[in-house]
């Protein structure tokens, strides 16, 4: 499904800010991977989706998505192949357009917008029952601005425009960490619903450790622009957040005062 | 003051027209999020390319009107690549094109800065003299709705809205599949186009196309988005309301000032009035958050750092 074979991104290179925020990732997803993603701050987690989305280039290596070698594909040409939540609620939907025309612009990803009407009322009606398994009391505010809703609503949104089309790939970079604990509990279950339902390959960073254990198939760690641990299958079932933590300072060689990332 | 609402047709008439050239600013600066300076030039690349039509090549007035808006379109993509392909940002880009039409302007002109059009001479589609007027008035209500009625449609579209979502958010844009570069450029190219269909009008109106109509429109165009803002924001919450708004706005500021003129304001002093206005009702906004911040800052800062801490403790 995914291949990064040998990717190389260094932020800019030549002056004192020089960041080498990925060293060589190789990584395989087959389908159906759920796979989480943790790592202290300034690990390359975040880098590591960028590269994979287009938002930045790589330096060396190459990105192939279903046999397609994508290195070179800009962003949104490659948006077809992606669902994608962020961190910021914010980000992921346009606050001053309503709800249904946020889901039908993400019901149009990677097709050539035309002059036919940007929504039809076939796609209403399938929103409002999307939106009514959310649970949120949403599927009446159809033609509510975004911006008018909660952090956690608007994650919730992005969720659903992330999944509409059961992307081959789903990314998410901790998209609960802004929301408030039981925003996040929520959002979080919504998300297992939506990917396993779809059967949806996905990569979810995330700070929780025990999130990152009890949810996907398979768990990465990274650290310093490397993935240095990777498990999956029994293995990653039978983890502990102290046995996480273990392999952390193992890993990280003593660099476990970056307590940001084990914050559990 | 009877003299005066007498006197009131001349600055609706102008004041529609240049409500048109807001509507133009309007999708620039308020649906793509784009402070476009083109408007200063392309407006008055429509006037020349009107009047030089109609005067010189004999060309029936309505396609010479047609001839503007696709003038207008050329100048707005010029912007949009300057931006898009070069890398120049958005005021610039605008700056340059804005630039270079003055030359282009005179050019159009064969080189002299005012080119006359009379209704003595032409059968104009707009005109200021008196006994016309009311005509004027009626014509400009049906080219106005008219555009007002295809922008809507437009918007509407999968186009229409994706170039809505770039102004909105274009990091979202992009993520779903929107080639923002693109859509920035469809919406300058629109408006621009509208602009010089305002500039062809408005040459019609004053009895020439010149070099210099264009100066300080992009202000003109902001005050009547602003006006039409501050006195129908509240009520007009749906697209064509919003765009009729606009012209509205600009209605009234053309009877402002001819409020002020009446009331002795110097003439030479309209530009100082106009940037001043604008001025003002663009920092209201800004005074307003950094009143709103200032009083319950203390609290606000409380309820976000405790769901910080609780967010933490539960991790
Ligand atoms: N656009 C950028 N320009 C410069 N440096 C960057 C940029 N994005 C990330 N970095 C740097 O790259 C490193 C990895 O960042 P990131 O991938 O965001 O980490 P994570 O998501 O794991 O916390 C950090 O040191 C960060 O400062
Ligand atoms: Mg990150």
């Amino acid at each position: 499904m995914l291949q990064i074979e040998n990717v190389y991104k260094t932020f800019n290179p030549g002056t004192i800010n020089e960041k080498k925020a990925l060293r060589g990732i190789n990584l395989t997803l087959n389908p159906g991977d759920f796979v989480t993603v943790i790592g202290g701050n300034g690990a390359g987690k975040s880098t590591l989706l960028n590269m994979i989305t287009g938002v930045y280039s790589v330096d060396s290596g190459k990105i192939i998505i279903d046999g397609v070698d994508v290195t070179k594909m800009p962003d949104y040409k490659r948006a077809k192949y992606f669902g994608r939540v962020f961190q910021d609620p914010m980000m992921g939907t346009a606050a001053d357009m309503q709800i249904e025309e946020n889901l039908a612009l993400a019901l149009r990803r990677g097709k050539k917008p035309t002059l036919r009407p940007g929504i039809t009322a076939k796609e209403r009606i399938r929103f409002k029952e999307l939106l009514s398994m959310l649970d949120l009391g949403l599927e009446d505010r159809l033609t509510s601005k975004v911006g008018l809703l909660s952090g956690g609503q608007r994650q919730a949104i992005t969720l659903l425009m992330a999944t509409l089309e059961n992307p081959k790939l789903l990314m998410l970079d901790e998209h609960t960490a802004a929301l408030d604990p039981q925003t996040a509990a929520k959002v979080l279950s919504i998300t297992d619903k939506l990917v396993t339902s779809g059967n949806i390959t996905t990569l979810m960073i995330t700070h929780n450790m025990r999130d990152a254990i009890h949810y996907g198939n398979r768990l990465i760690m990274m650290n310093n622009g490397e993935i240095v641990f990777d498990v999956s299958g029994e293995e990653k079932k039978s983890l502990t957040v102290d046995g996480l933590i273990k392999k952390f300072s193992e890993t990280s060689k003593g660099m476990l005062s970056d307590r940001t990332l084990l914050s559990d | 003051m009877i003299e005066f609402i007498q006197s009131l047709p001349s600055p609706i008439a102008q004041g529609m027209i240049w409500g048109l050239m807001a509507i133009g600013v309007y999708i620039t600066y308020k649906i793509l999020d784009f402070a476009d300076l083109t408007v200063d030039g392309s407006l008055g690349t429509g006037g020349a390319v009107l009047v030089v039509l109609t005067t010189q090549f004999n060309v029936n007035i309505y396609l010479a009107l047609v001839a503007a808006f696709a003038a207008g379109c050329l100048a707005g993509f010029v912007t949009g690549i300057l931006h898009t392909k070069f890398g120049i940002p958005a005021i610039l880009s605008g700056i340059l094109t804005q630039l270079a039409l003055y030359s282009i302007n005179l050019g159009i002109m064969s080189g002299r800065a005012n080119t006359t059009i009379s209704w003595r001479n032409y059968k104009l589609i707009v005109s200021s003299k008196t006994d016309e007027l009311f005509f004027t008035i009626l014509k400009l209500i049906v080219i106005v709705g008219a555009i007002i009625a295809v922008l809507y449609w437009f918007f509407g579209t999968e186009i229409g809205r994706s170039i809505r979502a770039t102004g909105c958010n274009q990091n979202m844009s992009r993520a779903n599949g929107i080639n923002t570069d693109t859509t920035k450029i469809i919406g300058l190219v629109i408006s621009n186009g509208i602009v010089a269909v305002s500039g062809g009008l408005l040459s019609q109106f004053s009895g020439s196309a010149d070099v210099n109509m264009g100066r300080g429109a992009i202000v003109i165009g902001l005050a009547a988005v602003i006006i039409g803002e501050v006195v129908f924001g509240k009520l007009f919450n749906n697209f064509v309301l919003r765009l009729m708004s606009v012209v509205f706005g600009g209605i009234i500021y053309y009877i402002v000032i001819a409020l002020v003129l009446k009331l002795g304001l110097n003439s030479n002093n309209l530009k100082l009035f106009s940037a001043a206005f604008v001025a003002v009702f663009l920092a209201i906004p800004y005074w307003k958050t950094k009143m709103a911040v200032k009083q319950p800052a203390s609290k606000d800062k409380k309820t976000v750092s405790q769901k910080e801490v609780k967010g933490n403790a539960a991790n």
